[in-house]
């Protein structure tokens, strides 16, 4: 019914933080596909970054909060260990206090995970409104690959029967137990398999949702405007997109992880909302998430006359983030990211 | 502050709920149950309705903070300002997204949520309004080439990592 997506202001490059590491970050950078990515100011979580993209879509739409029923927030970087963070987002946006609401993690995929459980809840008559929100202020170990990509945003959608402005014609999800990136309970950053990432983990479950999506859909790549994949990096959804047979015009606006960097459960949605910022209706949008562990969720959607009416003027559009920021020294990062130890208590 | 405290203070924290006076039309925030500038205030007791902000207003005074409060280190400088909301109420509150060198009364600001503070490590986190300008949020028509986010993947190195 709507959307909304949210990226913090500040950016730091890859050269800066192979400067610090006696790296070579352009070449760093260039390997990834990232050219910048996003970093939250101390005063932003999961939490604040999940309300602004909501609010962003609760106005666009126009609609009223207290008729949300569920609200689902999917991320790894939950505030709370326990204490739902779906639950200040409700109360922050005024859907508190006749709904049902619950934290998702599944590493990346915990947005995509929420809008099937909307979608479910929605089809089966249980709530009016669900509102599916993937949102992260990811961390990667200092030094370590993923600290050139790891980044900060989210995206939130409403999912309802009215108003739609994209249809979802088909959900399918293929998952399996894959060690490929995980965090311990207590640790602090996430652990991962370095190249055992690629092809056993986010290649394979990719490639395998998107093809039994499309036979399921009787379609082929061909009969998208748009696709959008998780994107941990530019690099692999651009060579899954090439694999699965899709051109680089149809994943030209669902690539943002170049200007952000990896949000994580919000890569793929502000990927998506980046393309109905400008979907035309009847455009087919293919959406394939990913989440490590491992499981990809796919949805076949269709852009509805309903995305024309929708104020799409309301709240800044995904470019507006893409183009923006203010480029911070590794040393500020290291500071507003909690890697500078303080001392005291 | 004690947890039950701004457990209490959250709806306006959070929301911008205020109060609007139904015999002057006057807006209070944070929320008040008498209407001090009503000539009839004894009748404005139970006649205050709720009422939330929009959220925009512009900057009246400010200040740049260098020496912090505890548990604001990590943002010095930053700005604390008076904002006069569109709907009249003044509310104090930290403006994020600024240099102190953009600050500038008469900046027309927004509100935004943020977290506050927290309570140590372990402690609670508490969140609400702060305020950020209002910014030309107007994209350039053209979108961007599509050859700029090409980079090849010829190798795939230990940056393979993802979540």
């Amino acid at each position: 019914m709507s959307y909304g997506a949210y990226v913090p202001r500040y950016r730091i490059t890859p050269e800066e933080i192979g400067k610090v590491w006696g790296t070579d970050g352009v070449a760093m950078g260039q390997g990834l596909g990232v050219q910048r990515k996003s970093v939250p100011a101390p005063d932003e979580d999961t939490i604040t970054i999940s309300t602004e993209a909501l609010r962003t879509a609760l106005a666009r739409g126009g609609i009223d909060p207290q008729q949300i029923g569920a609200l689902y927030v999917g991320s790894e970087s939950h505030p709370y260990a326990v204490k739902p963070t779906a639950t200040v987002v409700a109360q922050a946006v005024g859907a508190t206090p006749n709904l049902t609401a619950a934290d998702f993690e599944f590493a990346c995929k915990a947005g995509t995970a929420a809008i099937q459980t909307c979608l479910g809840l929605v089809g089966a008559g249980m709530v009016r409104y669900g509102v599916a929100i993937g949102s992260d202020t990811s961390q990667g170990a200092p030094g370590d690959a993923l600290e050139y990509s790891a980044s900060a945003g989210g995206a939130a959608f409403v999912i309802g029967r009215e108003k739609v402005i994209a249809r979802v014609l088909h959900t399918l999800s293929y998952t399996t137990d894959t060690p490929d990136f995980w965090r311990r309970e207590g640790q602090r950053y996430p652990s991962h398999s370095g190249r055992f990432t690629g092809e056993p983990a986010y290649f394979r479950h990719v490639t395998e949702c998107a093809r039994r999506i499309m036979d399921r859909a009787q379609t082929t790549p061909k009969d998208y405007a748009h696709v959008v994949f998780h994107q941990p990096n530019g690099k692999f959804p651009q060579r899954v997109g090439k694999q699965l047979g899709f051109s680089e015009v149809q994943m030209r606006l669902g690539l943002v992880t170049p200007f952000i960097g990896n949000t994580y459960s919000g890569a793929a949605l502000i990927g998506l909302a980046n393309v109905l910022d400008s979907a035309k209706p009847g455009e087919r949008i293919l959406l394939v998430g990913y989440g490590s562990g491992a499981g990809s969720d796919a949805f076949d959607l269709e852009a509805t006359e309903e995305v024309a009416r929708l104020d799409r003027s309301i709240g800044p559009p995904v470019q507006w983030f893409l183009d923006q920021g203010v480029e911070i020294p590794y040393a500020v990062y290291a500071k507003f990211r909690g890697k500078i130890h303080m001392g005291g208590s | 502050m004690s947890i039950a405290r701004f457990w209490r203070e959250t709806p306006h924290r959070y929301n911008l709920d205020g109060v609007r006076c139904a015999i002057c039309q006057t807006v209070y925030f944070p929320p008040r149950s008498v209407c001090p500038t009503c000539s009839k205030h004894r009748q404005s007791i139970g006649r205050l309705e709720p009422f939330q902000l929009s959220g925009e207003g512009e900057v009246v005074t400010y200040t740049v903070v260098h020496d912090a409060a505890a548990g604001f280190e990590m943002q010095v400088p930053y700005v604390l300002a008076i904002v006069r909301a569109t709907e009249g109420p003044q509310l104090t509150g930290q403006v994020v997204d600024v240099l102190p060198s953009e600050i500038r009364i008469g900046l027309k600001v927004r509100a935004t949520f943020r977290k506050l503070r927290e309570e140590g490590k372990a402690g609670v986190i508490h969140y609400g309004y702060k305020f950020a300008p209002i910014e030309d949020r107007s994209v350039p028509p053209e979108p961007k080439p599509p050859e700029e986010p090409t980079p090849v993947p010829t190798r795939t190195g230990p940056g393979s990592a993802k979540a």
